[in-house]
């Protein structure tokens, strides 16, 4: 299965058809989680704490049961004793003890929002104001909010059971920092000592949000017998059967979990925070119960992506080679543990460069605010911030372009990548040579702006996913997938399947379905499906060729050997049968034609991006302006080269959000105190330059079409390159995210 | 659960009889805050009295001398569409599109925006800065103020039980107004600080009248007598630039809040102030040269 090296050999793989659902939801017709309907459904509503940390002493549902409309009261009683228990399924595995606290309170809360009770009523209105009938007896604990309060000596400890794990002994104290991770090779110290340039830095980022418009929301049957169906819209719905039935304790094959179109995720929609409660809520109803977050519950109670403190120091020798780094970071773990981004931040920091000696430890710091979850590339954008900050830094000092320093350091294939297995078929080199001779790089910075420059990866997966492929009467082709599509992976699963087959796009359609329906897929995340899914598909269809060949051989009589596939159609000799041919006939040939591939393929690719930034400052507001962005990627190669361009652009409108305006703010008595769009200031249109897209395309020789991930790569430069675009048009070095602007104006007043 | 009433009267004395008759109900324009309000659970009015019915109460009409009646039902995108009150106070109709969204601004009013008595209101310092009036009717009959007279404090009017503004009213546009905001995005915000100014000069371009008002730096919005005082009597030279920020600074009161620093919010009047007199300026330059040609 080598990729082919010409890309003028395929027909439809790397061009742009109308994706096969965009009909739907541009009318407004796609169903989504908050839309789905069952029949009988009652309607649920969620109590949560109004404090950050607090004992629940008891909590009275009478008078809220009481009320007319109501027909079901859940608490965190209701819930199963939850022991520790890992369930994979999602991005890394999740302790169902905490998973479950996640989605309501068990005898403690631990953040402000957090679920403490829930209401299934006639209507939502009656569910509301049965909230205001259920008296909770909180006893108020003091609470802690930032990284380093949550460290130090007389902190409130928020779970007395959790010792920081990673050091060589236990330690005594139960701590805030459930977690160290460290790589260490070389002596770091020694050779920054002796290096010619260093730079040491501080850098800070705060809590940001994954910020999806469609809110958390599902519909949850669970019937008298036992068997259970939900309805929601998740990043995998076999992870959402496998929580719900590890929390609720009951079998796999008695959830059936319908995915419904997703309306964003981004990482954040791998896990469970209402069905679970809304099963409850079914079973004590005994009919069909829908409850949907609110978006200030969704800012509350829902993951954001970890806050972060860096030190570092980067040391190079005097002709920009890089000798040693030694890094400490903490990441904003939120109220539980088990978060997998500080393994990543550890060992993504320096992975794209070759770095022969370094220190880098990684801590995970709990404290009152909801437990991070994993948002695009998580834990890579934070520690890339640091790392290319001082990158430019060093470029700087030592007089060298900042691309040309990059080049100078990076690593190649063959070379040891982070885990230290050696790297494939990468395209980082011809990345930074494409952004090196891009228009963008080479045009004069315009008077009063900086232009900055970051390199970023992320190292993408493969993983399970299952595919089948049937062939209708009339020789049209149905794929069926459980990999919800996000970012339009049903069009390129349909081109994939279509240049497989040699039929035109339009004769495809996808099909995403229920857990009961196919077999088992891991979720859509890690930047996998249209690798691991698109195998899968490509497998289920080369299936389907065989069959179809076997067919034509037994219609002519010859030994399927000598019969091969081309441009769709059986061939021997000059005799040919098409598809729709073979398909009109599969009643008396031998019956229908289907086949399922099941893959779990671990030969993906890391992809590597550049990003080119300039940004202008107003000197008397503060305020930053982006004028010009253009996003560089190793893309393996494009299947829709819509959504790839898509994927670059929109992970770097995410990145320079979080450069820019986006963070959580909490106030003293530890609420968060932007709990909406309005004050949760992500970017809109107006913000933004068009974002120019490169797609660099270097295959992945281990996928039929060169697939490598794009999704996460996008989102870890933007940071650091308006960071240092800011750097350079102000000459001061941001060190702390976001650079708003009365940051800007701050420093800038200050350097006066 | 008992959802509010909902009233359409067609004429301003039945709305004015339904606000007086139930002191819970609230009038409603666009319902770009109310509604929202509703739904947050901050507002819960026992009845809502619609404006959008009653003759009148929709559109521009251009008064005798050159000034303007917009009913208090007036979407903000109308303002914009009006090509005599856009050339005349352009400050006043790109303050009142700088609220919300095209969609927002498609249902929301200046009067709503008035009334709403937040102290970031966008239209609201330019309509102080233009001289403005409202025509408020009540139990009592109608009377006429001066559109700074309307908010109270953060969230409350003067407005007395069963009063309703039904009009705004722009004087003839003498020299040039102009509206600046500080918010950290480009649009789709709430001002950190507003400025308005309106400037008027004699045909030597020396100040004659100058009125600034700004916004989000105090409870109410803030007319600031002595900014406009500091401009009269000069042709805007920088150190009458200065002196008129240093009294627009000085008459900052703003609190530190997630969406700035009372420092930064400071600050910023000041640079605001500034640089919306320039633009004013400018207008009211190019007004002049239009009447002398």
């Amino acid at each position: 299965m080598n990729a082919p090296e010409n890309k003028q050999q395929f027909r439809l793989v790397g061009t742009r058809p109308v994706r096969p659902d965009g009909v739907e939801k541009v009318t407004g017709k796609a169903i989504y989680s908050p839309d789905f309907v069952a029949p009988g459904m009652l309607q649920g509503a969620v109590l949560r704490s109004p404090h950050p940390h607090a004992h629940i002493r008891g909590i009275d549902t009478k008078k809220a049961e009481a009320l007319a409309g109501v027909k079901g009261v859940v608490t965190g009683q209701d819930f199963p004793q939850a022991a520790d228990k890992l369930v994979a399924g999602a991005e890394s595995a999740s302790n169902l003890r905490w998973v479950a606290q996640k989605c309501m309170a068990i005898g403690k809360v631990y953040y402000e929002g957090q679920a403490v009770a829930a209401v299934a009523a006639t209507s939502q209105a009656i569910a509301e104001a049965a909230l205001k009938l259920i008296e909770v007896d909180y006893e108020v604990l003091p609470h802690v909010i930032a990284i380093e309060d949550a460290l130090a000596q007389d902190a409130p400890v928020l779970h007395d059971d959790v010792f920081t794990q990673g050091l060589a002994e236990k330690p005594a104290k139960p701590s805030n920092a459930s977690m160290r991770f460290a790589i260490e090779r070389g002596d770091a110290k020694a050779a920054i000592a002796g290096a010619a340039a260093s730079f040491t830095g501080c850098f800070t980022l705060q809590p940001v949000h994954q910020g999806y418009i469609e809110p958390h929301a599902c519909v949850a049957q669970w019937q008298a017998d036992g068997q259970a169906q939900i309805w929601c819209s998740s990043q995998g719905h076999f992870a959402i059967r496998a929580m719900t039935a590890g929390i609720l304790q009951i079998g796999i094959a008695d959830i059936r979990v319908h995915p419904l179109e997703i309306g964003g995720g981004f990482g954040g929609k791998t896990t469970v925070y209402l069905e679970p409660v809304a099963m409850l809520l079914s079973k004590k109803a005994g009919r069909p119960v829908r409850l949907t977050m609110k978006r200030t519950d969704i800012f509350r109670s829902t993951g954001p992506a970890p806050g972060a403190v860096i030190d570092i120091t980067l040391a190079a020798a005097a002709d920009g080679t890089l000798l040693g780094t030694e890094i400490e970071f903490k990441y904003h773990g939120g109220a539980f543990p088990g978060a997998n981004e500080v393994y990543s931040g550890v060992g993504g920091a320096v992975g794209h460069y070759r770095v022969p000696n370094a220190s880098i430890v990684g801590w995970n710091v709990l404290s009152n605010i909801p437990t991070m979850h994993a948002y695009r590339a998580p834990g890579a954008p934070q520690i890339n911030f640091a790392v290319e900050s001082a990158m430019d830094e060093l470029a700087a000092q030592l007089g060298i372009d900042p691309i040309d320093l990059r080049l100078k350091n990076i690593v190649h294939p063959g070379e040891p990548s982070a885990s230290g297995v050696p790297l494939g078929a990468i395209g980082y080199a011809e990345a930074l040579e494409a952004a090196k001779a891009h228009p963008h790089w080479s045009s004069p910075v315009e008077a009063g702006q900086g232009r900055g420059v970051a390199c970023g990866f992320w190292g993408n997966y493969g993983g399970p996913s299952t595919a089948s492929v049937k062939l209708g009467e009339d020789g049209s082709v149905l794929v069926t997938e459980g990999s919800p599509d996000i970012g339009g992976s049903r069009a390129s699963m349909a081109i994939m399947a279509a240049e497989t087959l040699g039929v035109a796009y339009e004769k495809v359609r996808v099909t995403i379905a229920d857990t009961s329906s196919i077999g088992f897929s891991m979720v859509t995340g890690g930047s996998r499906t249209t690798f691991a899914t698109g195998k899968a598909v490509i497998q289920a269809t080369e299936g389907v060729i065989e069959q179809l060949k076997d067919r034509a051989a037994r219609t002519w009589g010859v030994d399927v050997a000598v019969v091969t596939w081309e441009d769709g159609a059986a061939v021997h000799g000059d005799q040919r049968l098409t598809l729709a041919q073979i398909a009109a006939k599969t009643g008396t040939t031998g019956g229908p034609i289907s086949a399922e591939a099941v893959v779990d393929p671990h030969d993906f690719l890391p992809g590597f991006g550049v990003h080119i930034c300039d940004t202008a400052v107003d000197r008397e507001t503060g305020h930053v302006l982006v004028k010009r962005y253009t996003v560089v990627q190793d893309v393996g190669r494009a299947i829709h080269a819509d959504y790839v361009e898509g994927q670059m652009q929109g992970g770097a409108v995410q990145g320079i959000g979080w450069a820019l305006n986006e963070a959580y703010v909490y106030d003293r008595s530890g609420k968060l105190d932007n709990a909406g769009f309005l004050d949760y200031r992500m970017p809109v249109a107006s913000d933004m330059p068009m974002i120019d897209t490169v797609m660099v395309e270097v295959p992945n020789p281990a996928h039929p079409y060169g697939v490598k991930g794009v999704g996460e790569v996008p989102i870890v430069p933007p940071l650091a390159a308006v960071g240092n675009a800011v750097s350079r048009a102000t000459g001061i070095r941001m060190h702390d995210l976001p650079i708003s602007p009365d940051r800007v104006y701050g420093l800038l007043r200050a350097a006066e | 659960m008992s959802s509010p009433a909902y009233h359409a009267p067609e004429t301003i004395e039945q709305a004015v009889a339904l606000l007086a008759g139930d002191a819970g109900a609230r009038p409603l324009a666009g319902g770009t805050d109310l509604i929202v309000q509703m739904r947050s659970g901050r507002n819960a009015p026992s009845a809502i009295v619609d404006l959008k019915r009653i003759a009148g109460l929709s559109g521009i009409r251009a008064l005798p001398g050159g000034g303007f009646a917009i009913g208090a039902a007036t979407a903000c995108t109308s303002l914009k569409d009006d090509a005599a009150l856009a050339a005349a106070w352009p400050g006043v109709v790109e303050a009142a599109n700088l609220i919300g969204s095209v969609q927002v601004r498609n249902r929301a009013t200046m009067a709503g925006n008035l009334c709403n008595a937040s102290p970031a209101a966008d239209s609201v310092p330019a309509l102080v800065a233009a001289g403005a009036t409202c025509l408020v009717a009540g139990p009592n009959g109608e009377r006429e103020v001066p559109v700074e007279a309307i908010p109270a404090s953060p969230g409350r009017t003067s407005l007395a039980p069963g009063e309703v503004v039904i009009e705004i009213r722009l004087p003839a546009q003498l020299g040039g107004d102009a509206y600046l905001r500080s918010i950290p995005r480009t649009e789709m915000d709430i001002a950190v600080v507003g400025a308005g100014v309106s400037l008027v000069l004699d045909a030597g371009g020396v100040c004659t009248s100058a009125r600034v008002a700004i916004g989000a730096v105090a409870p109410t919005v803030v007319l600031v007598e002595a900014a406009g005082t500091a401009l009269v009597g000069t042709r805007f030279d920088d150190a009458a630039l200065e002196a008129a920020a240093d009294a627009v600074r000085a008459a900052c009161k703003p609190i530190d809040d997630k969406r700035g620093t009372a420092e930064y919010r400071t600050a910023m009047a000041g640079v605001l102030v500034k640089r919306t007199v320039r633009i004013a300026l400018e207008r009211a330059h190019n007004n002049q040269g239009r009447s002398q040609a």
